[in-house]
C-alpha cells in the first residue's frame, strides 16, 4: 500500500484539478447564457430569410431558377461542411457532429459518390484528418465568438466550388441547440436550397407583390445570403451547444473528483491507522519484552 | 393619427427594432422609399444607406448595408445585412 505521504500528495493533486473543472463550469455557464442568447437572437433573421426565399422560390421556375436554388441536375460530387468547435474538453459533443458527417461521408463513397471536406472549427479538422486528409479542402477556425466574418469567408468557398463546377451538392453538418442537456448532430442542405415546403406563405390579402428590380434578380442576390446566414446560425447554435456540453461534462468531471477525494481520504485514513497500530505494537511488544 | 406600421429590423447577429411606428424611409436598390401603414405588398434589395424611422414626431436613423425590405399586410421587415445606430 502506498505511503500516507504519497497518498496525501495524491489527494493534493485531485483537489487541484477538481478545482480546474469547478472553474471551468461555471465559466462554461457564464458564457452558456450569452452563446444561447446570440444564437435567439439569430434565428428571426434566419426565419425571415427561409419564408421569403420560399415565396420567391414559389414563383421562380423553369430554365431561369437560379442553379443555387435546383442544384445542377446531378449529384455526383457532393461538399460536406463540418462545422464544430476550436476547442475540446466537451465530453462527446465534437465526436458526434464528426461521427454523422463520417456516417454520411462513408455513405456516399460507398455509392461511388465523389466527396470533399471542409470543415469549420478545429476539432472537425482535427478528427477528419485521419482517414479522409485526402478529400479536406480547405479548413477555417471559428475563434473565439463566431465573427459573421468567418461565415462569409466559409460561404465565400462553398460558393466559388460550386460556380467553378467541383461540386454538385452542398451539406452542412453542426449541432442544433435544443436545450442544455439536448443538442443534436444535424446536417442541412445548403446546396440545392431547401425551401419549406407550404408553411410560412403570407397572405397578401389579394394583392400582388412588386419586385424590385425583379424576382430572379433579389433570389439571386437572396440565395448566396441565406449560405451565408445558415452557416452563420450554425455556428451560433454550435456555441451554444459546445458551452452546453462542456458545463455537462466538466460538472461530471468536478462530481468525479470529488468521488475520488472521498475514497482516497479513507484509504489514506486507514493506512495512517494501521500505521499507528503497528507502531503501538512495536512499543508494547518493546516493553513487554523487557 | 392614422395606423402605425408593423416594423422590424433585423440583422443576422440580432433583432434591432421591432414595433409599431409611423413611417420608414429606406434606401432601396432602385431608389429610396418611404413606408407608411397600409403599403401595398414590395420587396426590394437595398443598398448602402441611411435608414430613417419615424415616430411620434422623433426619427432613428440606422445605417445599413446590404439586405432586403420586405412589406406585407403584417408590416414591414427588413433583413440587412449590416446595421447599426447612427449617432
Amino acid at each position: 500500500m502506498a505511503s500516507v505521504k504519497e497518498m496525501r500528495n495524491r489527494i493534493a493533486a485531485v483537489k487541484s484539478t477538481q478545482k480546474i473543472t469547478k472553474a471551468m463550469q461555471m465559466v462554461a455557464a457564464a458564457k452558456l447564457r450569452r452563446a444561447q442568447n446570440a444564437a435567439q437572437d439569430s434565428r428571426p433573421y434566419a426565419q425571415r430569410m427561409a419564408s421569403v426565399i420560399a415565396n420567391l422560390a414559389a414563383g421562380v421556375s423553369g430554365d431561369g431558377a437560379p442553379k443555387l436554388l435546383v442544384g445542377t441536375g446531378s449529384d455526383q460530387r457532393h461538399l460536406v461542411v463540418v462545422a464544430t468547435s476550436d476547442r475540446g474538453l466537451a465530453g462527446g459533443f465534437n465526436s458526434s457532429i464528426v461521427r454523422a458527417a463520417r456516417l454520411r461521408i462513408d455513405q456516399l463513397l460507398a455509392d461511388g459518390k465523389d466527396v470533399k471536406i471542409i470543415t469549420a472549427g478545429r476539432k472537425a479538422r482535427d478528427q477528419l484528418r485521419r482517414g479522409h486528409a485526402s478529400r479536406l479542402v480547405e479548413s477555417y477556425e471559428v475563434g473565439g465568438n463566431p465573427s459573421l466574418a468567418v461565415a462569409e469567408e466559409v460561404s465565400a468557398k462553398v460558393q466559388a466550388m460550386f460556380e467553378a463546377g467541383e461540386v454538385d451538392v452542398v451539406t452542412l453538418f453542426f449541432s442544433e441547440f435544443k436545450s442544455v442537456v439536448t443538442q443534436t448532430p444535424t446536417a442541412r442542405q445548403l446546396i440545392p436550397a431547401e425551401v419549406a415546403a407550404g408553411g410560412a406563405t403570407i397572405d397578401l390579402k389579394g394583392a400582388a407583390y412588386e419586385y424590385e428590380p425583379d424576382e430572379a434578380t433579389i433570389l439571386a442576390d437572396l440565395l448566396p445570403r441565406n449560405i451565408t446566414t445558415q452557416i452563420f446560425s450554425a455556428m451560433l447554435e454550435n456555441q451554444a451547444g459546445f458551452f452546453a456540453a462542456q458545463m455537462t461534462a466538466m460538472d461530471n468531471a468536478t462530481r468525479n473528483a470529488g468521488d475520488m477525494i472521498a475514497s482516497l481520504t479513507l484509504q489514506m485514513n486507514r493506512a495512517r491507522q494501521a500505521q499507528i497500530t503497528k507502531e503501538l505494537i512495536e512499543i508494547i511488544s518493546g516493553a513487554e519484552a523487557i | 393619427m392614422a395606423d402605425k406600421l408593423h416594423f422590424s429590423l433585423v440583422s443576422p447577429e440580432r433583432e434591432l427594432f421591432s414595433g409599431p411606428v409611423d413611417q420608414v424611409d429606406a434606401p432601396g436598390s432602385e431608389g429610396d422609399f418611404g413606408v407608411l401603414a397600409g403599403h401595398a405588398p414590395f420587396m426590394t434589395a437595398l443598398k448602402e444607406g441611411p435608414l430613417r424611422v419615424h415616430n411620434d414626431g422623433t426619427i432613428t436613423t440606422y445605417e445599413v448595408r446590404g439586405g432586403f425590405a420586405d412589406v406585407t399586410p403584417d408590416g414591414l421587415t427588413i433583413l440587412a445585412e449590416h446595421a447599426v445606430e447612427a449617432v
